[in-house]
């Protein structure tokens, strides 16, 4: 099972940062093992960021972001003490939810 | 039972999922299917541009990348994607020289900042590229990003 994200939520005046930390490997499907076999593609595919039922984020990636991706974003209307929820989907069907509270 | 731990938390964590009714094992998967296959597998930018369903791209100023002039490991290259353009609905990221061109999507709903930072793979020095659709109009603007130690294979 995959490991938590690290999520960061500060709220400045009106509006939010988000940073995200995931626990991936982000396999291309390009790089070759110790005995020359090509490594299966395995990557985060979606990524949905919500606050108060509305989606604020969604991202689509490819194999090109680096492991254990990093995203960091703003938007507005976010308050102190909100919740705010990150989703990921890989390419492998695999799921990890988290939620933080907004600082 | 090598395995015994890790069944635990995975049976957890799926308790907990359904329990609060987060996410869906549905839900999951037809994000997953809406996965825009043909885009990311573009080896060009106008075919990317073609399969994100846009036309002509202009060049624009109001894009701006942030990134380092050098990066020593392309495995991991800092990059943001900033765009004023007004009605800015969404931002990609592309590596002009990666094997496929399109590393990134966001989707910008409004009230979000078209303004986003990742990280990513670079095989070789390259331009990376920010696509911006906006209005159902794109624009692009690129920076060159030196890579002194590539991001791909071993």
């Amino acid at each position: 099972m995959p490991d938590p994200m690290r999520i960061r939520a500060t709220a400045q005046g009106n509006s939010t940062e988000v940073r995200v930390l995931m626990s991936h490997e982000m396999e291309t499907g390009a790089r070759k093992d110790a005995s020359g076999n090509l490594v299966p593609a395995h990557f985060i595919s979606n990524v949905t960021v919500t606050h108060a039922g509305k989606v604020v984020l969604s991202a689509e990636w490819g194999a090109a972001i680096s492991k254990n991706p990093f995203l960091q974003f703003k938007f507005s209307g976010g308050k102190k003490g909100d919740e705010i929820t990150v989703t990921w989907v890989d390419n492998k069907g695999e799921t990890r939810t988290d939620k933080a509270v907004i600082s | 039972m090598a395995n015994r731990r890790e069944f635990i938390q995975f049976t957890g964590v799926v308790g907990v999922l359904v329990s609060t009714g987060l996410l869906s094992a549905e839900q999951a998967l037809a994000q997953q299917a809406a996965w825009n296959k043909a885009a990311f597998d573009a080896k060009s930018l106008s075919d990317a541009v073609k399969a994100l369903g846009g036309g002509s791209v202009a060049e624009s100023k109001d894009i701006t990348i942030t990134g380092p002039d050098i990066a020593e490991n392309g495995a991991v290259v800092p990059v943001g994607v900033a765009s004023k353009v007004p009605g800015t609905q969404a931002v990609y990221i592309l590596v002009e020289k990666n094997p496929s061109l399109l590393a990134a999507s966001f989707n910008i709903p409004a009230g979000t900042e078209a303004n986003v930072s990742t990280r990513i793979k670079m095989g070789q020095s390259s331009n990376v590229i920010g696509l911006v659709k906006a209005n159902d109009k794109w624009f692009t603007a690129s920076k060159e990003v030196k890579v002194t130690l590539g991001g791909c294979g071993g």
